[in-house]
């Protein structure tokens, strides 16, 4: 079926999301257009279906937050907290994402055509990041597992506490945060690299990235090895 | 915690309007802050040598009532000089040519109940509690003209929700500051600096950073190395929107947990804690919107 | 001749106050190991705590109910402020968050069959939502903490209730804990975790710092969940009136108090011990904050902390306390600290494994080895068995029952036919602190310390 467009000028939010938990699910609507977004909160949280949803503007907090199987598209900025705890699906931000993008996200692929705040990936759980742009202090912060791809540049203390998750950074890195480093580029990060410059739509050569990983040195306590805590 | 706004206009015939564009961005940080609501607006300067006094009325019993025109004939009688009152709800400028801080002991001695707000040759200081909606209609902030402005919604973490302890906070002349954040280590500051003769107001630990910066500006720091001192001994999450007669300053903590936003056009800059905030501004769908990155000074000339 | 002095028989053993055996072993440990203690349990030094309130009964100017046959009701709803499915239980006694990874899958499974029982609720913990809690927990709390360990939309939708937890008393100020030993397979799965590493937890949440933040991500969870479910908003008790006075402003149905005596499987001794205020004196606070800001009635207070008897649950009520949480009471009924374990339908001694791990009996606080000696907190496929869900639940439910009749006898003593209108009137205090902490006039006299000038 065609596009339902919802007004938040006129429409409360309320109704966009209740609509995008139970109607959209029966399959009625593919899309869903949200017009004068003005910076709102909580646009498009919790989605549990494969819809599309399109944002004319810029969101507030936590857009497409807990997504599952959604496709989110905003066109403008992001506020904190965008695809937050993403399970599955896409979100794409055109303009720039403010702190916590992609906060925990235990899968799919969150894009920022514009450069991100900071904490970029906190607490990364398995899903995917690319940002076209730079991303902010902290990025990275524990995350656990999954992959960003900063076509930019890198804030202080990238990657802080990391854990299986992987950093590839085509910028410079102001600094490194504790326990991670610069690991040589394998065949399988070029290509992984590859493959989500390309689900992006940004176009960059892999051989320009950096590969930053952890040490695995504060994996268990270790009193003799002055570990830093 | 708290919203905080700050609206800079560049172009003079919106300057007459700086009051009628500001109101929907304090409305809209409600939610961050519903307890008090306060601006700072400046104006052109009067001419050197005078000086205007906002004072506060609402801790009196006369409140809204306060005889205003009596006090100024007393201070007439009394001081032998002219004041014009300018009243707004339980709010009113004193304009005076006199030195202010006279007028404002023999205000101290015989109304004690009267709070000053702010000095200075451009800058008027509105605070009290209630909603920023309210707020904003008992003083009429849409009516206010001028070149900036500071505002601030409170939403308070650990002092009491009263009139003084709303924010803008001031330091000495034709300074403000509103805060977005909780400082850490407040009591201390406090401690380092009653000694140095700065005397507080309040429990509030914005007054501190206030206080904090008053001290460095006295001591002869310009703004900008007052910040970087205060970058140092200040702990906690911050960001901190100052105004003085020329300038709109900008500056978040290292760890830049506590939002804030900018967009710029031509004709003016436009902080808020969210976007919500500016969504109504003119031309926004054109304007350069931007985060400011923490640690960095961000100011803006009027 | 000489006489040579008389030997003298007698050792001197003068202890030190300061340097106490405790604080020597410390002291020692430290130079040893490099690294601070880490343990489980709550606080175990002595503190003021509601064994020093007791109770007005009725006499001649009150009038008591009868026991059993003149009803008192204990129903207690919780999350009416904004939720469309407020959560409705029996007893105002619900079981506190203790996360899977932490506990075993078998004692998640136990809490839930005594819980659904006795009508009541569970609450996740830092580890995510099992399988076995949700199926086996008619009413299930879904903790949202800074870790986001596991956390997941689904079982949000799933979860009855969702908790914002801030802190815990234990740690206030601190992120979780589990030792490489207890991240199993299944855990490090659940949590995103490399199998038998070392995990701390974020103390911070990733996407939101400060009440006004939290405002907006209590939205996001409200617009995820349709308005229907209650949120919580736990936080360790330490500048608790502030907390919970900002808890309301950020939009919170039920606030969580958990004072220093809460429990933990693991962390810091000295986060234990010395951060944190006694359970007794934040909820004080917590309900002069509510009252204050005319909340008290449409925003609920669950207090937790060393909650341990019947008698404390009825002092928790009258202080003001819409329902309490128990942890550790919990687990002791389940067996920890417990001299022996029933397997295959016999009781075996478990001495050897406590000394094992260089404690006794009843001394026991080595949650984070993961080699609780009866099978509680522990991820190990062996000792699991020590304790069967069956036999787990059996005890939880006597346990809770039991606290409900005490609950219920002392509220017909003080004349209430409803636990919930117990109030702060009917009691006193023992001792100048507990009174001074409380807002309670001591024993036999009208003072409360601090109040009216002295």
């Amino acid at each position: 079926m065609e596009s339902m467009i919802f007004d938040l000028a006129t429409t409360p939010l309320r109704e966009l999301n209740q609509f995008l938990h139970h109607e959209a699910k029966t399959g009625a609507v593919e899309k869903v257009v949200v017009l004068n977004p003005d910076g709102a909160h909580n646009i498009a949280v919790g989605l549990d279906c494969p819809v599309e949803v399109e944002v004319k503007g810029h969101a507030g907090y936590y857009a497409g937050g807990m997504n599952k199987t959604g496709s989110v598209i905003i066109r403008g900025s992001a506020g904190t907290g965008v695809a937050e705890n993403m399970m599955s699906g896409k979100v794409h931000v055109k303009g720039f994402a403010s702190n916590g993008a992609g906060a925990s996200a235990h899968g799919g692929l969150l894009v920022i055509d514009g450069d991100a705040g900071l904490r970029c990936g906190i607490s990364l759980k398995g899903g995917d990041i690319v940002v076209g742009g730079s991303v902010g202090s902290f990025s990275a912060f524990m995350a656990q597992a999954g992959r960003m791809v900063i076509c930019g540049d890198a804030g202080d203390a990238l990657g802080d506490s990391l854990y299986e998750a992987v950093i590839y950074v085509r910028g410079k890195i102001k600094s490194l945060g504790a326990d991670t480093h610069i690991e040589p580029m394998s065949e399988d990060d070029l290509a992984a690299v590859a493959d989500l410059l390309a689900q992006a739509g940004m176009e960059h050569a892999p051989s320009e990235f950096k590969r930053i990983a952890s040490k695995r040195e504060l994996y268990h306590w270790n009193a003799d090895a002055n570990q830093e805590y | 915690m708290c919203g905080i706004v700050g609206l800079l206009v560049k172009s003079p015939p919106l300057r007459a309007r700086l009051g009628e564009l500001m109101v929907p961005m304090l409305i809209g940080m409600t939610e961050r802050g519903s307890d008090s609501a306060g601006l700072a607006v400046f104006t052109p300067p009067l001419p050197v040598g005078e000086r205007k006094i906002s004072v506060y009325s609402g801790l009196t019993e006369a409140g809204a009532d306060f005889n205003w025109q009596g006090l100024a004939h007393d201070l007439k009688s009394h001081l032998g000089t002219t004041v014009t009152v300018d009243v707004r709800g339980n709010h009113a400028i004193l304009t005076t040519s006199f030195d202010p801080e006279a007028i404002k002991r023999w205000i101290k001695e015989h109304h004690s109940k009267l709070q000053f707000l702010s000095t200075g040759r451009s800058i008027d200081l509105y605070k009290d509690i209630g909603t920023p909606a309210e707020v904003a209609a008992r003083y009429d902030f849409a009516s206010l003209k001028g070149s900036h402005l500071v505002g601030h919604t409170r939403m308070a973490t650990e002092s009491a929700v009263t009139p003084e302890r709303a924010h803008p906070f001031t330091a000495g002349e034709d300074f403000c500051l509103v805060h977005n954040g909780s400082l850490s280590n407040p009591h201390g500051i406090r401690r380092m600096l009653e000694p140095h003769g700065i005397t507080f107001e309040t429990d509030n630990d914005t007054e501190a950073a206030c206080r904090f910066l008053e001290w460095r500006l006295r001591e002869g720091d310009d703004l900008e190395v007052a910040l970087q001192k205060g970058f140092e001994e200040l702990d906690g999450f911050y960001t901190f929107l100052m105004g003085t007669p020329d300038e709109l300053a900008l500056i978040r903590d290292p760890f830049a947990c506590k939002p804030a936003l900018v967009a710029e056009t031509d004709d003016y800059v436009a902080i808020a804690s969210e976007f919500r905030s500016l969504a109504h501004l003119p031309d926004i769908k054109n304007a350069h919107v931007f985060e400011p990155a923490p640690e960095e000074m961000y100011v803006w000339k009027a | 001749m000489e006489t040579k002095p008389e030997q003298l028989k007698h050792i001197s053993r003068e202890e030190s106050a300061g340097y106490d055996h405790k604080t020597q072993d410390y002291i020692r440990n430290a130079a040893a190991h490099g690294l601070y203690e880490i343990r489980g349990l709550g606080a175990k030094r002595k503190l003021p705590n509601f064994d020093d309130l007791v109770f007005l009964g009725a006499s001649l100017s009150r009038y008591p109910l009868e026991g059993y046959r003149e009803k008192c009701v204990t129903k207690t709803l919780l999350g009416t402020r904004f939720a469309k499915k407020p959560i409705e239980l029996e007893i105002p006694i619900t079981i506190a968050g203790m996360s899977f990874g932490s506990l075993s899958a078998h004692v998640k499974e136990s809490l839930g069959r005594a819980a659904s029982e006795l009508g009541t609720s569970t609450t996740t913990g830092d580890g995510g939502m099992t399988q076995e809690e949700r199926l086996s927990s008619k009413t299930l709390v879904y903790q949202c903490l800074p870790s986001r360990y596991g956390f997941n939309p689904d079982d949000v939708r799933r979860a009855d209730a969702i908790e914002v937890v801030i802190g815990q008393g234990a740690k206030p100020g601190g992120g979780g804990m589990l030792l490489g030993q207890k991240v199993s397979s299944r855990v490090a799965k659940m949590r995103a975790l490399p199998e038998g590493i070392d995990q701390r937890s974020a103390c911070r949440h990733p996407d939101w710092t400060g009440p006004d933040d939290l405002a907006i991500k209590i939205h996001e969870l409200r617009e995820m969940t349709d308005w229907e479910k209650p949120i919580y908003v736990k936080v360790g008790a330490t500048r608790t009136f502030h907390d919970v006075k900002l808890a309301v402003h950020a939009g919170a149905d039920v606030i969580v108090v958990d004072g220093m005596q809460g429990g933990t499987a693991a962390t810091q001794t000295c986060f234990i011990e010395h951060v944190g205020i006694p359970t007794l004196a934040a909820l004080r606070q917590a309900v002069e904050a509510l009252e204050d800001l005319n909340m008290k009635g449409t925003v609920q207070l669950i207090v937790s902390g060393g909650i341990r008897t019947g008698a404390d649950v009825a002092k928790a009520l009258a202080m003001g306390a819409d329902a309490v949480a128990i942890g550790q009471g919990v687990l002791v009924a389940l067996g920890c600290n417990s001299e022996s374990y029933i397997q295959n339908g016999q009781h075996l001694s478990a001495e050897k494994d406590y000394a094992a791990l260089g404690t006794a009996p009843g001394f026991c606080h080595h949650c984070h080895t993961g080699k609780c000696p009866v099978g509680i907190t522990t991820q190990d496929a062996i000792l699991e068995q020590r304790l069967q869900p069956e036999i787990g639940a059996k005890r939880l439910r006597n346990y809770l029952k039991t606290l409900n009749m005490e609950l219920t006898t002392i509220a017909r003593a003080c004349g209430k036919q409803n636990v919930h209108h117990l109030e702060r009137e009917d009691l006193v205090a023992l001792t100048v602190e507990a009174a001074a902490m409380a807002r309670l006039p001591l024993a036999g006299t009208d003072w409360v310390p601090g109040m009216a000038g002295y």
